[in-house]
């Protein structure tokens, strides 16, 4: 048998890194610049896992091998929990290695603002290209006229309802006002139906439902200066009040521990009427019709359709779940990251994902919405728009760090979730305004 | 070559001289110990201190603030609501752990067919990595597919669903119950090591000077396994005063804050919202706490040891 000893195990390494660094150790020491063979050129992205797996098997499977034969550069895809992605970040950032694409929501990227690397003329040259980007991209991703983040997709929230349901109670059209809603919810509460609603600390329904609805009594959180904290209004309290008894009349009061799947399950087990949601619940009910039944034995996917947010006193506001990718300044394959993104939002490979989502996604530029892929599905053409409408956490104050943090810390969520509990209106409003002066008038 | 010979018989023979002084000899023993504790201990403790009092977020390295940071956590709501939480978890639990791992472990004592095969089965729940049993917990609250609900339904005792992990006062209830029972195997083995120890003469003794079991397990068992469940209880609130992983799996610190814990508002605060110092301020905000139960607890195991 042939033994490896010491001694020849360090004569053959040795000659090895010998004959692999070409140009000899003074040739290195001589340009002081590592050899080129030794600089990598592998992307780590970073996702969530999609709530359209197609989309994420259709990266994995033909996109990115693709975009490695086209940049000549190897893409290790990662994916995890839409809540994890936070975490990942920072750890990131403070420990100075980690992933070189992350992707991250809403407004996240100004939280993280002094340690992205500015992308602007990857962004500006997509934007140019597709017909400009929506001003809620700009403002998730954009501070002082420079791109700290790349949009890449906005989910639209709309109600997902059951159409023959609202029938059966009377409301033939969907209701337009909150009062319609809660009478309509009141009614299919009592026949075992309820609205569910998700009011939990997860990254998506919980706020695309609790800062509309707030907008729509007229409430905010802050001035349009970016300072002076304005949650504690008549119109805010008038919002609270009216949600604590919406909800017992007519929510599934499960609602309070859900995260952002378990409406989908709710909804597709047939146990709720309708919720706010991405088109997800329905994408999956049309991908399996034989599973998702109604309780007459019909495809669920017949009997679904889509509609926005009720109005309020003040009018009607929606919030849609912003996807964009942040490249950390502590990455060390820059340009390969860069020249990745390029090839990313290029429209032809853009155009891959984009319908691979099938309207769950729309996209961040204007062009998308004339797509021939919005006149496939009626129930799905309402979503086309859905960049153009919605605004941004902070509203009407600046969108921004401090806009962030409140949005991270579901402090407007939790002040509707604290009187649902039990907290009398006006206490849970003082306490997200304490909440709020913590945060903005530091 | 002749230099090489040289060293090679040289080096050695000082090594063991060293070696043979004991206080070189401790020191080098002790040595791994102690690297691991500066690295993973002393490290972290101490950069959870500076972070503590500067003001930096995720990113942005801040600048001294003194205790301006604590004085912030202080007046936060949340926090104190995460305090109290903490201290009425690490609380109850302890009480029920404890109760109940006694009782397994004065079972699990006595003699009777499939001891040892009974015995290994009890550990199960401590074995199970947490964040799996958890989630197989947290199936069983879920708010619309709970198989609790559905079995309570079954046979009658309720008509609408229980809001198992949607309740405040339930959610409270539901990660205290799942932290009994992932502690009680901990506390029942232990305790049961501790019976063995206790000599059966002395039960003999007692039962012949008339002590009824009661009496007996006042008089005899409890004195001696005392120092023993100290050591438990010491290490059990400990873990639980810390705990992160039940609660973030089961509720994530909801519904609406109502069972954060020091950890997992620290993880919120901290890791989530990058705001770094106020996250180390929260966890250090145990440390006073957990000082004292431990220097309690030493001093009276020292006392019952001594006395």
């Amino acid at each position: 048998m042939y033994r490896v000893s010491r001694r020849n195990l360090l004569k053959i390494s040795g000659a090895g890194a010998v004959a692999a660094s070409t140009g000899g150790l003074a040739g290195i020491l001589a340009t002081r610049s590592a050899p080129a063979y030794a600089q990598q050129r592998t992307v780590h992205w970073l996702r969530w896992n999609d709530f359209v797996p197609a989309s994420d098997q259709l990266l994995r499977q033909t996109l990115l091998p693709e975009a490695e034969k086209a940049l000549g550069i190897k893409v290790n895809f990662e994916t995890v929990n839409g809540n994890d992605l936070q975490p990942r970040i920072t750890a990131g950032i403070q420990s100075g290695a980690g992933p070189d694409l992350i992707m991250l929501f809403n407004n996240h990227p100004h939280l993280y603002k002094a340690s992205l690397t500015d992308i602007s003329d990857v962004a500006e040259a997509a934007g140019k290209e597709q017909s400009g980007f929506y001003d809620i991209s700009k403002g998730n991703c954009s501070s002082d006229g420079k791109w700290m983040a790349m949009p890449f997709g906005i989910i639209g929230a709309m109600l997902a309802y059951r159409k023959s349901w609202f029938d059966e109670v009377g409301h033939t059209t969907f209701p337009t006002t909150w009062e319609q809603y809660r009478d309509a919810g009141k009614k299919l509460k009592a026949m075992g139906r309820p609205i569910g609603q998700t009011m939990g600390h997860s990254f998506g329904d919980p706020p695309t439902f609790s800062y509309p609805y707030l907008w729509s009594y007229g409430g905010k959180e802050v001035e349009e200066d970016g300072k002076t904290v304005a949650v504690n209004s008549k119109e805010t309290v008038e919002s609270v009040k009216f949600m604590v008894d919406f909800w017992k009349e007519a929510h599934d009061e499960g609602g309070l521990a859900w995260d952002d799947s378990s409406n989908n399950r709710a909804f597709l087990s047939g146990t709720i009427c309708s919720t706010l949601n991405g088109a997800s619940i329905y994408i999956e009910s049309t991908r399996k019709p034989a599973q998702y039944q109604t309780d007459k034995g019909t495809p669920m996917k017949d009997d679904i359709l889509h509609a926005p947010l009720p109005a309020g006193p003040a009018g009607q506001f929606g919030f849609h779940t912003f996807q964009s990718h942040v490249l950390p300044s502590y990455s060390q394959n820059k340009d390969a990251t860069k020249a990745f993104l390029g090839w990313l939002h290029t429209a032809s490979n853009y155009e891959k994902w984009f319908t691979s989502q099938r309207g769950f996604s729309t996209a961040v530029t204007a062009s998308w919405e004339k797509h021939p892929m919005w006149g496939e599905d009626p129930v799905m053409a309402p979503f086309a728009v859905a960049g153009r409408l919605g605004r941004i956490p902070g509203y009407p104050g600046p969108t921004g760090q401090k806009a962030a943090e409140v949005l991270s810390k579901y402090i407007i969520t939790d002040m509707y979730a604290k009187a649902i509990q039990g907290m009398p209106a006006e206490e849970a409003v003082k306490w997200c305004e304490n909440e709020l002066v913590k945060v903005y008038q530091v | 070559m002749a230099t090489t010979t040289e060293a090679a018989t040289g080096t050695p023979r000082t090594r063991t001289r060293l070696l043979e002084d004991e206080r070189w000899l401790a020191f080098f023993l002790l040595m791994p110990t102690i690297v691991l504790l500066a690295l993973f201990i002393a490290y972290p403790f101490m950069k959870g201190i500076l972070l503590s009092v500067t003001n930096t977020r995720v990113g942005v390295p801040g600048e001294f603030v003194g205790l301006a940071i604590f004085e912030k956590v202080w007046n936060d709501g949340i926090f104190r609501e995460a305090a109290w939480n903490t201290i009425y978890y690490t609380a109850v639990t302890t009480v029920f752990k404890l109760a109940l791992g006694l009782w397994l472990a004065l079972l699990l004592n006595r003699h009777f067919r499939g001891k040892a095969f009974i015995r290994a089965f009890i550990l199960l729940p401590f074995i199970i990595p947490t964040v799996l049993s958890t989630f197989a917990w947290k199936w069983m609250f879920d708010p619309t597919f709970s198989v609790l609900n559905w079995l309570l339904r079954e046979i009658g005792v309720i008509d609408q669903r229980i809001n198992w992990l949607g309740d405040p006062d339930l959610a409270m209830g539901c990660i205290i119950a799942v932290n009994v029972w992932r502690g009680v195997p901990f506390f029942a083995i232990t305790l049961l090591a501790g019976l063995q120890t206790i000599s059966p003469e002395l039960h003999e003794a007692a039962a012949i000077d008339g002590a009824n079991a009661r009496q007996r397990f006042l008089y005899v068992t409890w004195p001696l396994l005392l120092p023993v469940t100290m050591v438990v209880v010491l290490f059990s609130v400990i873990q639980t005063f810390a705990d992160f992983q039940l609660v973030y799996v089961l509720t994530e610190g909801g519904p609406a804050n109502a069972t954060h814990l020091f950890a997992t508002y620290a993880y919120q605060i901290g890791v989530r919202t990058g705001l770094l110092s106020e996250g180390a301020a929260i966890s250090l905000a145990m440390f006073p706490v957990l000082f004292l139960v431990v220097i309690f607890q030493l001093l009276y195991i020292r006392r019952v040891e001594t006395r």
